[in-house]
């Protein structure tokens, strides 16, 4: 093994103990905070400190009770599921609305301030309107997840046709493409690494703005689920559900940058 | 056969300066190009050399005057009038093999898949690429990229190749080697051939004809010089050619006596 790896592997080893020595640490001066090993017990199960038989919230993720009762997998499905039909829709009017802003300069200045001002509201803040307005969770979580990650799409797919070079653009004008031709020859494919970092960074604000919205929305999902466990006072299962959340969304960025590598013409090595 | 192949009549191009009089870039253009004839046109940097070649092309447009080929003026690009970029333009996304192709395409759309596919080929043999068609742009040398333009440009039988500062990016070795495929090319398939230049060898060992421009602004053709050589030609026997050597001089005192250019 050379020594670059070992360092990947042996660095973030030690970084571990000592957040979870902190956390420990924590809990020892907050009442009632979960330590470590009661959080381990409740995740994978053993013997907590009464000495009862505790069967850990990952033991069986896949259980399904009934309709209100489901395991820990299914609550993850169930949020991206959403994140997914969110992001769907941020994509398909994204991308071509961030085309036609970048290349339409009227588009551009007949947008642009309502694009920088819708950009920084906060999920939470849509999601009273968006409610009343569908009085329906499912839709209410999905309509707040399209309107706050359609943004880096529609900016990135804009700047992203704004770097076609006006070379490639006089190959175009000499050989006569029609507009369409154009589009699909080269705006696109110039646009394609782009739009992939914009949909990368909306995919990681949908998987931030799933918890807050099924926090609020209720019903099923891994948002609600963590917040049911505080209403349950099963403060571990806190912590539980924050470590998935953050494991769900690195693992949602990392596949993310392998297809955005692989549409990249840039990136060397594809097939 | 017409006498008249393309034409270039009182051709000005002036760009609008806000709260100033217009400036002239080149005015007074008159030039007659004969079918199969190849033009150098030299000049310091800022004659307007490109601006001109711009014009023919249809990338740019003239503010005054008429540009004529085979009895019709000019309005707009088309791929009646291949342009060879000094950067080469390829697309990076496409193999050397998809250039060409996406080109011919393009400008010969009623061709047969096995058509096509003899048309890319046998442009991608003219240049010597064959082993290189399926690498991406990247992938291969600057003057590698340069000859794909050039075999790109030339597979859509264009009635005139334009080729601006074709060789200007690459070093001498490989600019002469570039030369020599363009002359070797030449042989082959006669072409019109209109050269931007600032490199006096090339444009007498490459034209028939070398338009030597004035400086700007106001820039317009001060002198044009025929250079009386057969083709082909060889670079190394021309070093000691009187014809070569007056014709190199005649460019040598234009650019550096006549219309030197201090830079600023």
């Amino acid at each position: 093994m050379n020594k670059e790896l070992v360092k990947k592997i042996f660095l973030p080893l030690i970084v571990l103990v000592v957040i979870i020595q902190v956390w420990a640490g924590i809990a020892m001066v907050v009442d009632e905070f979960p330590t470590p090993s009661q959080t381990y017990t409740a995740a994978f199960g053993g013997v907590d400190a009464d000495g009862d038989e505790v069967i850990g919230v990952l033991s069986d993720p896949f259980y399904i009770e009934n309709q209100d009762d489901k395991g820990l997998f299914w609550q993850i499905v169930e949020s991206l599921k959403r994140v997914f039909a969110g992001f769907a829709l941020a994509i398909l009017v994204g991308v071509p609305f961030g085309l036609m802003l970048g290349m339409s300069k009227t588009a551009q200045y007949a947008f642009d301030p309502f694009i920088q001002i819708f950009k920084p509201i906060s999920p939470l803040a849509w999601l009273p309107l968006l409610l009343f307005i569908f009085q329906d969770i499912n839709m209410t979580a999905i309509s707040t997840i399209f309107i706050t990650s359609i943004w880096p799409i529609i900016i990135n797919t804009a700047l992203g046709v704004k770097s076609v070079s006006e070379d490639y653009m006089n190959v175009a004008k000499v050989l006569r493409f029609t507009h369409f031709e154009k589009i699909i020859q080269i705006i696109l494919p110039v646009s394609v690494p782009y739009i992939f970092t914009g949909m990368r960074l909306s995919l990681g604000i949908a998987w931030l703005v799933i918890v807050a919205a099924e926090m609020l929305t209720g019903g099923i999902g891994i948002g609600f689920w963590i917040w049911d466990e505080y209403n349950n006072l099963n403060y571990h299962n806190i912590i539980i559900g924050i470590i998935i959340v953050g494991l769900v969304g690195y693992l949602l960025d990392l596949i993310m940058g392998k297809i955005s590598d692989y549409f990249d013409y840039t990136k060397k090595g594809r097939a | 056969m017409s006498e008249k192949f393309l034409s270039l009549e009182k051709i000005e191009k002036r760009f609008p300066i806000p709260g100033k009089d217009d400036y002239v870039a080149v005015t007074d253009i008159n030039l007659e190009i004969k079918r199969n004839e190849i033009i150098s046109i030299i000049g310091h940097s800022g004659c307007g050399k490109s601006t001109l070649l711009n014009m023919i092309s249809g990338l740019d447009s003239q503010t005054e005057g008429n540009i004529v080929l085979e009895g019709k003026d000019i309005k707009g690009p088309g791929p009646d009038r291949a342009v060879v970029f000094q950067n080469h333009s390829l697309l990076p996304w496409l193999s050397v093999y998809n250039n060409i192709e996406m080109a011919v395409k393009k400008v010969m759309p009623d061709l047969s898949p096995i058509e096509l596919r003899e048309r890319v080929e046998k442009f991608i043999s003219m240049v010597n690429l064959d082993h290189a068609k399926d690498k991406l742009p990247d992938e291969i040398s600057g003057g590698m990229k340069q000859r794909v333009g050039i075999a790109r440009a030339l597979s859509i039988t264009p009635k005139v190749l334009l080729m601006d500062e074709p060789f200007g990016a690459l070093d001498s070795l490989t600019r002469a080697n570039l030369q020599e495929h363009l002359m070797r090319i030449q042989q082959k398939v006669k072409n019109t051939v209109i050269i931007i230049t600032h490199d006096i060898d090339e444009a007498v060992l490459l034209s028939d004809r070398v338009i030597m421009m004035t400086n700007g602004p106001d820039a317009t053709i001060g002198e044009i010089l025929e250079v009386k050589l057969e083709h082909p030609r060889n670079r190394v026997e021309l070093q000691h050619d009187p014809e070569y050597i007056r014709c190199r001089e005649a460019i040598l005192s234009f650019l550096y006596e006549k219309f030197a250019k201090e830079d600023e």
